[in-house]
């Protein structure tokens, strides 16, 4: 049982913590998402240079086999910052899917690309039918000759605008709830047949609508492992929305603590006030009660027990949920009206956490699932 | 980063797991699994048992009977105590007055009373509430007045926990009155209960239960000897003792073992069309505090594996103030769900022929009966050993400099 990180997580954590100090103050961010992609390439670049982008694959593929507490890390220092750049949707579920379903072949030609920032992912799951179901498929995918047909839309795909290459749920067999018959295909995003339709996400990140018209790929397209690979890949990134989750609930509960130190009211700082005091030490109940989910997500993100690991990363969801909704909540309650504006990053905070609640299955999705699977704490 | 236990500590889980099971005896397993408190002769027999195996008091200095064991290990040993369920040892003597001699005591008091502490010879209450002194603990009144080598006391103190067991009582008194700041003239006192002119009156709370009292000292005589500390610094003492107290507060294991419990129950528990378990809504809230109860077993393993740098850094970690606040949440909430569970059978009394004499068959099962008082009794949860409130305060000033 160890809660420290190691020397070099250290110095991860460090010299990312300085890049985003330097290149992502609340201004500078501003600018990325008013420029035609929504952020930054100077810092994807930056993120290269710093073996970012390379992290979690595995040294052979070119990468730098780093697992989950580092993803973790890197997630936190991310959400402190509220950083725009497609991580999650490249590094993270791009490279779980690529790590855990690729061939050696296709991570091979691919990875060298993505650990030097020329290479971006999404993954295109979401269907206007599917809220949070993973194994809810409609788009199609028809054998053809070696190759397959690909045929569907798929909406809020983050990212998906920018991707080179989208990472796309297709139902080979059954019907459109069945848990087999699902597979994931990997698809060149100006394959003939897929149209984009980009567009502004709550937080300012941008996402896309992609419509699949008859798009043919080949057969080394499919990935191996099907809803099993996607449920993993999901818990991953569950694992790295809820340390990001983590960065954005300290800033916020940082940012809102000095705004109570210094704004005055009634003649004296409002942090004087006991109500406040009390609702500022309950969002550090919240802050540390989450950050233990956050750091079970990433010890238990590479569980081999896929039913275990189900039932802790549903749990983990449900508590980053429920805490991350006070913290986001009480940032803009405690400011006041200066939260409510654009130009503070207060109130960004709630939309970015708000995101992530929304993302891969929000607290009651998880816990009436959870609570069918038989709860946390099984009955001797 | 690792999660995982050692191999050492399973093996060590497994060894205090058999032990227990060997050597708690049936009827005090019993009356711990249907919800209640051991009697007087329980807990002291069984705090024996622990005391001659070396498992009362681990977390003690190895020369006063501790063991030199990591605050994992000792969290398994007091997990597995919790989660049998068996009595724990008494935290009176063990976590609050025990670890205070440790640091401020004589050398006589120590090695007169830690021994009697650990084994339970002496079985301690703590004074320290008056009805003008709650959680403004420091304005309290009862007055300590030095003649000779004795000190005089006369006051009243409340809350009493199981003084109706105890043996001897450690207490906060005044003894200088005209202290600049009120906390510079409390002094710590030992007193032995069978002094003449202390009367202890019960109090029953909510739930039907003799658990507190009232506690009046009339003239008592205390030889100066029973002085722990220096005179006029028994804040320190206090404040230190309160420090020790909210790590073990959260109690993770017996909520486990409570939430264990009552899905075995509510797999039965009549609920209409169908048993109370198999109802979408009861399940949903018993999830929800399931998952709070599973981050709170994490950052309680979080507060253990940062004790040592915790006393280099001579700071408490941030968290450990979410161990009261949220652990006593908790505790409290998983009282609501027996409630639910047992519906309109929990409108009965709870039937205990060892306090009332009463052999009556029941007219609802155990559980139920048992449902709303424990809920009732919960309500102190939040309250005593520094209510939330006071928690907060604490948190705003010492860690967010409010």
């Amino acid at each position: 049982m160890d809660f420290d990180l190691s020397e070099d997580q250290r110095l991860l954590q460090d010299s990312l913590a300085k890049l985003l100090k330097d290149k992502y103050g609340f201004e500078q961010r501003k600018g990325y998402m008013a420029s035609a992609t929504g952020w930054s390439r100077e810092v994807w670049a930056a993120y290269a240079d710093l073996g970012l982008l390379a992290m979690p694959f595995a040294e052979d593929d070119g990468g730098l086999g780093y697992g989950a507490v580092e993803t973790m890390i890197v997630a936190e220092q991310m959400g402190r910052s509220l950083t725009l750049e497609p991580f999650m949707s490249t590094v993270v579920m791009g490279g779980g899917f690529l790590r855990h379903g690729a061939t050696a072949e296709q991570r091979g030609a691919m990875v060298p690309k993505i650990a030097e920032g020329k290479m971006l992912l999404a993954f295109a799951h979401t269907e206007v039918q599917s809220r949070f179901d993973l194994h809810d498929v409609a788009t199609s995918a028809k054998k053809e000759g070696d190759g397959w047909v690909i045929e569907g839309r798929k909406g809020v795909v983050v990212h998906g605008d920018t991707a080179d290459e989208l990472i796309v749920t297709a139902r080979v067999a059954g019907a459109r709830r069945d848990r087999d018959g699902i597979e994931v295909f990997l698809i060149p995003a100006d394959a003939t047949g897929v149209s984009r339709r980009g567009f502004k996400t709550s937080d300012g990140q941008r996402a896309a609508d992609i419509t699949f018209d008859h798009v043919k790929v080949g057969a080394e397209a499919k990935l191996a492992g099907g809803l099993a690979l996607v449920e993993r890949v999901a818990d991953e990134t569950i694992a790295a929305l809820s340390a990001e989750a983590i960065g954005c609930m300290e800033a916020a509960k940082d940012l809102t603590v000095d705004y109570l130190k210094t704004r005055k009211q009634f003649g004296r700082a409002i942090g004087t006030f006991q109500s406040l005091q009390h609702r500022a030490a309950e969002m550090m109940v919240c802050l540390e009660q989450a950050r233990s989910m956050a750091m079970l997500a990433a010890m238990t993100a590479s569980e081999k027990d896929d039913a275990e690991r189900r039932r802790l990363m549903r749990a983990v969801k449900v508590e980053i949920g429920r805490n991350a909704r006070f913290v986001g909540q009480q940032t803009v309650q405690m400011h006041g009206g200066i939260a409510m504006t654009m130009e503070y990053a207060g109130g960004h905070y709630l939309k970015r956490l708000t995101v992530i609640e929304n993302m891969f299955g929000d607290m009651d999705h998880h816990l009436a699932a959870l609570s069918e699977e038989g709860g946390v704490f099984v009955a001797a | 980063m690792e999660l995982r236990f050692t191999d050492e500590e399973r093996a060590f889980r497994q060894e205090v797991r058999e032990w227990i099971d060997a050597n708690l005896p049936a009827d005090t397993r019993e009356r711990m699994a249907s919800g209640r408190t051991p009697t007087k002769a329980m807990q002291v027999d069984w705090q024996k048992r622990l005391y001659a195996k070396g498992w009362a008091v681990p977390h003690w200095a190895v020369e006063w009977g501790g063991q030199p064991w990591t605050a994992i290990k000792r969290f398994i040993l007091s997990e597995e105590i919790q989660s049998t369920p068996a009595p724990s040892p008494l935290g009176f003597n063990c976590n609050m007055l025990g670890p205070v001699l440790i640091a401020f005591g004589t050398e006589e008091q120590k090695k007169f009373f830690l021994p009697k502490l650990a084994s339970l010879d002496l079985w301690f209450c703590q004074g320290f509430s008056e009805p003008g002194a709650g959680s403004d603990l420091a304005s309290l009144k009862t007055r300590a007045v030095k003649e000779g080598d004795h000190y005089i006391v006369n006051g009243q103190k409340t809350w009493t926990t199981l003084a109706q067991h105890a043996d001897w009582i450690f207490l906060l008194v005044r003894t200088d009155p005209g202290a600049a700041k009120q906390q510079e003239g409390i002094s710590f006192l030992l007193v032995d209960m069978n002094t003449p002119g202390i009367t202890v009156r019960p109090i029953i709370t909510i739930d039907g239960a003799h658990e507190v009292n009232e506690v009046f000292f009339d003239d008592v005589k205390v030889p100066v000897a029973n002085l722990v500390g220096t005179e006029n610094r028994g804040w320190d003492c206090a404040k230190f003792l309160l420090s020790n107290e909210r790590t073990g507060q959260a109690r993770v294991g017996a909520s486990k073992e409570r939430i264990r419990r009552l899905k075995l129950i509510a797999k039965e528990a009549p609920g209409g069309a169908r048993p109370v378990m198999e109802d979408p809504r009861f399940r949903s809230r018993l999830t929800d505090v399931e998952v709070q109860l599973k981050a709170l077993e994490m950052t309680t393993l979080r507060v253990l594996a940062d004790e040592n740098r915790q006393l280099s850094r001579g700071k408490p970690n941030p968290a450990s103030s979410v161990l009261k606040i949220r652990g006593t949440e908790l505790q409290q909430a998983i009282s609501e769900l027996y409630v639910m569970a047992a519906g309109p059978y929990g409108l009965a009394a709870p039937n205990d022929p060892e306090a009332d004499g009463r052999n009556e068959p029941d007219v609802a099962q155990d559980w139920q009966t048992l449902a709303q008082a424990t809920y009732f009794n919960w309500r102190k949860q939040t309250i005593y050993g520094g209510s939330t409130e006071i928690q907060k305060n604490i948190m705003a000033k010492a860690f967010l400099g409010l």
